[in-house]
């Protein structure tokens, strides 16, 4: 079955999935692997990483030397294509243009979206991370717990492929026997932040990423995943011997041909192809859900991107897994008599809470790591180490002035040398050229470090997006969203506390921090920046405060889930797509139950 | 190194411009696309190598390529190491960087073609009738010397230091996306391994962090 147009494609199916990336290829694969029959919608083109991919290009091969641009912004080699901030013939619109108050928002119209270039990190949220309401009386509760998740951590864990260590800290919590693969050996530069970092009472623990440090265990994981279900466990099996671990070389961004770090299109898709029960539709760009005079879901409406025609596809159940923005927008613009202001919106909350991590960086220069022998440290693509967050006590007690936590994402190394190789070293050497510069170069070049901070952004008010009462639509006749932006003290203050940390990190090494930005609302990157945004169809206990319930299913319509970021009640500092996909794996396995029991 | 950051290290080459802040130059309000009639577009062919110019024309006249050379060899000349700027392309480089369709390039071309021109007059201070090119080698150094430090330059020469440190970030960019600059600063990676050890043991010995 696999590839259809809306031609070739079934009359019915049990499950439309909205979506390809990591929620859509999650739903997707659960429901496929268990029998079900699914067809996916995607906006973007059919991507190809084992042929796509520019694994060993080097910069010297690409326009500009491969620097970012608004049509592949993130370098010319990043995996996106179709995709950045800006997307020709999809515009938005936002209440301001100033820094505290815009949301850029990031789309990547391709199959498997933004897993293909993301950064892979993949932490689990803690046990505090799901009631932080009760915690500090702010923000949301989920409406499930951290038991109720962790079977599901542990099962993307083992499909996917995620290295790590089990370090018993507070609300970063360890995985059971199995689970984890071996992380890479740190390089000298995490010796040494390691080391500093201590000594400003800073700590680092091995990282979390989803990159293949050698094969997944084919005999064991598949039994583990589907238990009882010889011809999943089967397909399975195959899938993982021909996923290759990592050859230590490339960056993720770039997407993996060898299938060694985790994409929706490597991972997630290809065994549930090979059921047979996955039809994937792309070009298709869904903007409504369908409602059958029964208040059920009958289907959803897309534009035919090839064509332009405007087309009809109709299932029992209706997922969407679009991304945060996409989904509320597909609700927003879902209206009838039934629901005037969108569908499953009778909580008015469709597009309200949208959160994104709280991000602030620093970069500096160490001494201590110039003139070393040539190594290669290319590793898996950086982040051996990382810094969970370590203040929940002091924070807690009220000594911070901010409420949620951050982790550091650090490194440094001798990396691949590119456009950004020796430039701007006036703050270092005063300004030369010549030999001497030359010299510099060679002398500064892998004595780099940075820090990013990635921490908890508070839900509010006043962030939320809504279809524009412009009337703006985009090239389909779209309705397009507008947004609302707007960060509390506690994140900017969490940010200037980022870079204090830094400075503070830098200065124990050695080095020179090459600017710290202690004005927290300077310090904060503008919202969309992360390309973590999440909520905007919040899962709750009560159905008027929220969007859907535990199941990620609509209370409104009982036969809609929405399985990707849009559901999240908080924002954890842990990065999203872990938890995307652990709860699009429980909320797909309630949907199957309920199709069995013919409740769907 | 995260997406994040290494974005923000590549368009450190482009005048430390946040991309934000270039979303923003090129969208106000309706962030509507215009992006999309020039340049690669938003899919190019990402395994091929590409040539200078295959995208867009270069632009440069032949005097200006002339004077960009000169420049990029007084920045990086030849030496024990590695060969000079520009016997690996980097004109090219340049050509096709002040050429490109894009906000940062944009903002970069004038800034370059004046510094061109600055340099030309500031030669002929020097020696009536002759360009930066055709200086004696003394007269180019000495013409480098003035504006190569913002912290050593004459006030009035702000704009001349400013495009040289920018020229300079060019050049570098050039050189050390290519291979030459890859061996000259001695990296050895981007080579499947069978396994990643790390940091040599005798290494962080020596540095006392084992």
């Amino acid at each position: 079955m696999p590839f259809v147009t809306p031609q070739s494609k079934q009359r019915t199916y049990d499950a439309i999935v909205v979506g390809s990336g990591a929620a859509g290829g999650q739903t997707a694969y659960t429901l496929c692997m268990e029998g079900a029959r699914v067809l996916m919608l995607e906006a973007g083109r059919r991507y190809r990483p084992e042929s796509e991919t520019p694994m060993f290009q080097t910069p010297d091969m690409a326009p500009l030397g491969g620097v970012g641009t608004p049509q592949k912004p993130f370098g010319f080699y990043d995996a996106t294509i179709d995709g950045g901030w800006q997307v020709p013939g999809e515009p938005y619109v936002r209440t301001t243009e100033e820094h505290g108050g815009r949301f850029d928002w990031w789309r990547a119209r391709m199959l498997g979206g933004r897993t293909n270039h993301w950064g892979r990190i993949s932490l689990r949220n803690g046990p505090y991370d799901f009631k932080p309401q009760s915690r500090d009386g702010l923000g949301f509760d989920w409406p499930i717990g951290y038991e109720d998740l962790a079977p599901y951590y542990d099962k993307v864990e083992l499909l996917i492929g995620v290295y790590g260590t089990s370090e018993g800290l507070e609300n970063t919590p360890n995985s059971p026997p199995g689970c984890l693969l071996p992380p890479p050996r740190p390089i000298v530069s995490d010796y040494l932040i390691a080391q500093r970092a201590r000594r400003v009472g800073v700590p680092t623990i091995p990282g979390h990423r989803a990159v293949l440090t050698r094969a997944l265990d084919h005999r064991s994981n598949p039994k583990r995943l589907h238990p009882g279900n010889a011809r999943a466990q089967q397909i399975l099996a195959a899938d993982m011997q021909s996923r290759a671990p990592c050859l230590w070389a490339t960056p993720c961004g770039r997407g993996c041909s060898i299938r060694a770090n985790y994409q929706s299109t490597t991972v997630h898709l290809p065994p549930a192809l090979a059921t047979g029960n996955l039809d994937i539709m792309t070009d298709a760009m869904v903007y409504e859900v369908t409602l059958g005079p029964d208040g059920r879901a009958s289907g959803v409406r897309f534009v035919d991107r090839t064509t332009g025609r405007h087309e009809q596809a109709s299932a029992r159940v209706v997922v969407l897994a679009a991304s945060a923005c996409e989904s509320a927008r597909i609700l927003l613009n879902s209206k009838s008599p039934k629901f005037p202001d969108g569908l499953a919106n009778s909580s008015g909350k469709v597009g309200r809470y949208l959160m994104d991590t709280v991000g602030s960086d620093v970069s500096g220069q160490v001494p201590l790591l110039e003139g070393l022998p040539p190594l290669n440290e290319d590793s898996a693509d950086g982040h051996q180490l990382y810094t969970p967050w370590w203040l929940y006590r002091e924070q807690l007690a009220g000594k911070l002035g901010f409420a949620r936590g951050y982790h550091i994402e650090f490194g440094g190394g001798k990396r691949m040398p590119g456009p950004g190789t020796g430039s701007g070293l006036e703050w270092l050497n005063g300004g030369n050229y010549g030999t001497k510069f030359k010299e510099d170069v060679r002398r500064y070049y892998g004595s780099f470090v940075y820090f990013s901070g990635r921490g908890e952004m508070i839900p509010n008010e006043n962030s939320y997006c809504e279809i524009d009462p412009g009337g703006l639509k985009d090239k389909w006749g779209i309705p397009v969203l507008r947004f609302h932006w707007q960060w509390s003290e506690h994140e900017t203050r969490q940010a200037a506390h980022m870079q204090r940390t830094f400075g503070e990190i830098i200065e124990a090494m050695g080095g020179k921090p090459e600017k710290i930005e202690t004005d927290g609302a300077r310090a904060i990157a503008p919202g969309g920046l992360i390309i973590h945004e999440v909520g905007g169809a919040i899962m709750g206990a009560d159905r008027r405060v929220s969007v859907t319930n535990q199941w990620c299913q609509t209370w409104d319509v009982p036969n809609l889930f929405i399985t990707d970021g849009a559901v999240f009640p908080s924002n954890a500092d842990k990065n999203p797509t872990l938890t995307i996909m652990a709860v699009a794996w429980r909320a797909a396995d309630h949907i199957l139950a309920s199709l069995r029991r013919k409740e769907l | 190194m995260d997406r994040r950051t290494s974005i923000k290290w590549m368009l450190a080459v482009s005048a430390a411009w946040p991309a934000w802040h270039a979303s923003r130059a090129q969208a106000p309000s309706a962030a509507a696309a215009t992006a999309g009639a020039a340049g690669y577009g938003t899919d190019p062919d990402l395994v091929t190598s590409h040539r200078r110019g295959e995208f867009w024309p270069l632009t440069l006249t032949a005097a200006q390529r002339r004077l960009a050379g000169v420049l990029s060899d007084l920045i990086i000349p030849a030496d024990a190491h590695s060969p000079s700027a520009s016997a690996v392309g980097v004109v090219d480089f340049i050509d096709e960087w002040v050429s490109a369709p894009y906000p940062a390039q944009q903002r970069d071309r004038p800034i370059v073609l004046d510094g061109f021109a600055w340099l030309d007059a500031a030669a002929g201070q020097r020696a009536a009738g002759k360009g930066f090119a055709e200086l004696e080698a003394s007269g180019q150094t000495a013409i480098c010397d003035s504006v190569c430090s913002a912290a050593r330059a004459a006030p009035a020469l702000e704009d001349a230091v400013r495009f040289f440190a920018r020229y300079r970030d060019l050049t570098a960019a050039a050189f050390y996306s290519s291979p030459a600059g890859r061996q000259d600063v001695g990296y050895i990676g981007n080579v499947p391994l069978t396994s990643f050890e790390g940091a040599p043991p005798e290494l962080l010995r020596k540095l006392n962090l084992i």
